[in-house]
């Protein structure tokens, strides 16, 4: 209820009771993941056995930590590879396409309005099959047609990226369109009128007015990609990035440097949500 | 701007919106719907029908899984509505200032880790050399180790859990445009909490409860880390089985046919979403 309207004492304690635990709720299993990077001991799991930082720094097997662990170091430089591209790539078509559904009338565009959006809502695994099934095919009847081999098309990161993108792309778009929107048009008119060309007006003016959208989006796009799984799962190849590497450790049981990997990706993508937010707060 | 220029830059626009479109998301879907029809008939022969889906009907085992994951996918949503709203209440009714601002920051925070880790988490409090299992038998509530892992209680808490904000943002959203003198006006003429919740908050908050419905139904359906993970080799999600067919036994026409029908599922629950709630898929879609 809201608090205009008297309670019966007992009852606001029981409802700040049941809040409280909600937050714990939510906050327990981030919080084991971290504590028990600390703990000297070959599990993640109770006694405590003593304060470590064996699981970051360690440099003997068992006791290899995840500054000297080359499976999870190689997996990090992989994810943050794809990251790069996907952010790249979903930022530069969601620049074209905001201009392209906020300043331009055509044709079909509700139709392909709403084609863009479709991506939102299919299932992450389908979407990855999907693509797998197109460009497995597309290979065997290339390779078939001129007998060259076309491995960019088997499972593999560049089929990482493009499965990443395909759905990330639309995220990117909503974040630029919803701040293209609020541009005030008359600014780039005054530009024109200055003697400014129509592109430079575009570049000198409304870019610098999109840039926090820009920044945010590419974030934004950079934690999708580093956490996403499913569509990743079904495309990845011999090269696993940091999600893959880390679920088939889970799957096998592993040491606590699982615990201390989670716990620095908790730190950035905490970082990096904070700095999306702040942006997001700033317009 | 002269005519042709504004053609050219329209077309400049939509290529790369084209291109995406069709070789990302068209194209694939077509080519696994082409495949889905294809039958195995004999060595390297195939023929078109519905073979593929007539063996998800005729085998209990499949399609028991797929009932079994959309039903407890609708669990999960009615769960973590129940447990979210409250929580919803709170934040945008209750808590003022600076402690409704850190209460809305708490409930984002831990997504911005990714759903790997959560599930770790999960896993590190549940399993039988778990804390959980530690506490109890600490506590002398239990002889000896406690597995919680592996069980569909175990794949619940760990789909609400991860759901959780794609129902808590909408709910705060709508709630908070809800005016409180509503409330009070109807608090003077004799109305019951329930009463008030029933005709005055739920209608108000129907479309930010549809569309955290259909976000959370879709991410449950279509989830893969947290069954597998939590329920282990007897979690029986339809997504395993799909990965399954596709990578384990290589039966890609059956594979596709069951993708097919996670697809159509799941976009019928959408549609139907959208449709008693009356709205349009931009704004049920649009996320925190």
């Amino acid at each position: 209820m809201i608090p205009g309207i008297p309670q019966p004492r007992a009852l606001r304690w029981l409802w700040r009771a049941y809040v409280a635990a909600f937050f714990v709720y939510l906050a327990l299993p981030l919080v084991v993941v971290c504590v028990f990077a600390f703990n000297k001991s070959q599990f993640a799991a109770l006694p405590w056995n003593g304060f470590t930082l064996d699981w970051f720094i360690g440099d003997q097997r068992p006791w290899l930590g995840v500054f000297n662990d080359r499976g999870i170091l190689e997996a990090l430089k992989i994810s943050a590879i794809v990251a790069f591209w996907v952010s790249a790539a979903s930022v530069s078509v969601g620049v074209t396409t905001a201009f392209l559904f906020v300043r331009h009338d055509f044709r079909f565009k509700q139709t392909l309005y709403v084609l863009m959006l479709l991506p939102l809502v299919i299932p992450g695994i389908i979407l990855g099959i999907s693509i797998l099934v197109e460009t497995s095919y597309l290979a065997n009847w290339l390779e078939d047609a001129t007998g060259l081999w076309f491995d960019g098309l088997r499972p593999g990161l560049t089929l990482v990226v493009l499965g990443q993108f395909a759905f990330i792309a639309t995220f990117a778009t909503l974040v630029i369109s919803a701040r293209l929107e609020k541009f005030d048009r008359s600014l780039e008119e005054a530009a024109l009128n200055l003697g400014a060309t129509p592109l430079g007006a575009v570049r000198q003016v409304t870019l610098p007015y999109l840039a926090p959208a820009i920044v945010g989006a590419a974030l934004v796009s950079m934690l999708m990609s580093f956490e996403n799984f499913n569509t990743t799962l079904m495309l990845v190849g011999s090269d696993a990035p940091l999600t893959i590497e880390m679920f088939d450790r889970m799957k096998q049981g592993s040491t606590p440097v699982l615990n201390a990997v989670s716990l620095l990706l908790i730190l950035a993508s905490s970082v990096l949500g904070g700095v999306a937010l702040a942006l997001r707060r700033a317009r | 701007m002269s005519r042709p220029a504004g053609r050219l830059t329209l077309i400049l626009l939509l290529a790369p919106l084209l291109l995406w479109l069709t070789l990302l998301i068209v194209i694939p879907h077509a080519a696994m719907l082409f495949v889905s029809l294809r039958e195995r008939v004999g060595v390297g022969e195939y023929a078109f029908g519905l073979g593929n889906y007539l063996t998800f009907l005729a085998e209990p085992l499949y399609w028991n899984t797929f009932v079994r994951t959309a039903w407890m996918s609708v669990l999960a949503t009615a769960l973590t509505l129940l447990i979210g709203f409250p929580v919803a209440w709170h934040i945008a009714k209750i808590a003022r200032g600076r402690a409704r601002q850190a209460l809305f920051l708490a409930c984002l925070a831990p997504f911005w880790a990714s759903e790997l880790v959560r599930t770790y988490g999960w896993m590190i409090l549940l399993r039988e050399s778990g804390v959980f299992s530690a506490v109890l038998q600490w506590a002398g509530l239990a002889e000896g180790p406690v597995e919680m892992l592996y069980n569909d209680v175990a794949i619940m808490v760990g789909l609400v859990y991860t759901s959780m904000l794609f129902m808590v943002v909408p709910l705060v959203t709508t709630l908070d445009s809800l005016d409180d003198s509503l409330i009070e006006a109807a608090y003077d003429l004799g109305a019951s909490g329930w009463t008030i919740l029933r005709e005055i908050v739920i209608p108000h908050a129907r479309p930010g409860i549809a569309s955290g419905c259909i976000v959370v139904f879709m991410m449950s359906l279509g989830n893969y880390l947290t069954p597998i993970l939590l329920g282990g080799k007897s979690s029986l999600w339809f997504t395993g089985l799909i990965y399954d067919q596709f990578i384990t036994r290589f039966n890609w026409e059956q594979g596709a046919a069951f993708g097919f029908l996670l697809l159509g599922l799941s976009s019928a629950i959408v549609w139907a979403g959208l449709r008693l709630s009356g709205q349009s898929l931009r704004s049920a879609m649009a996320r925190p």
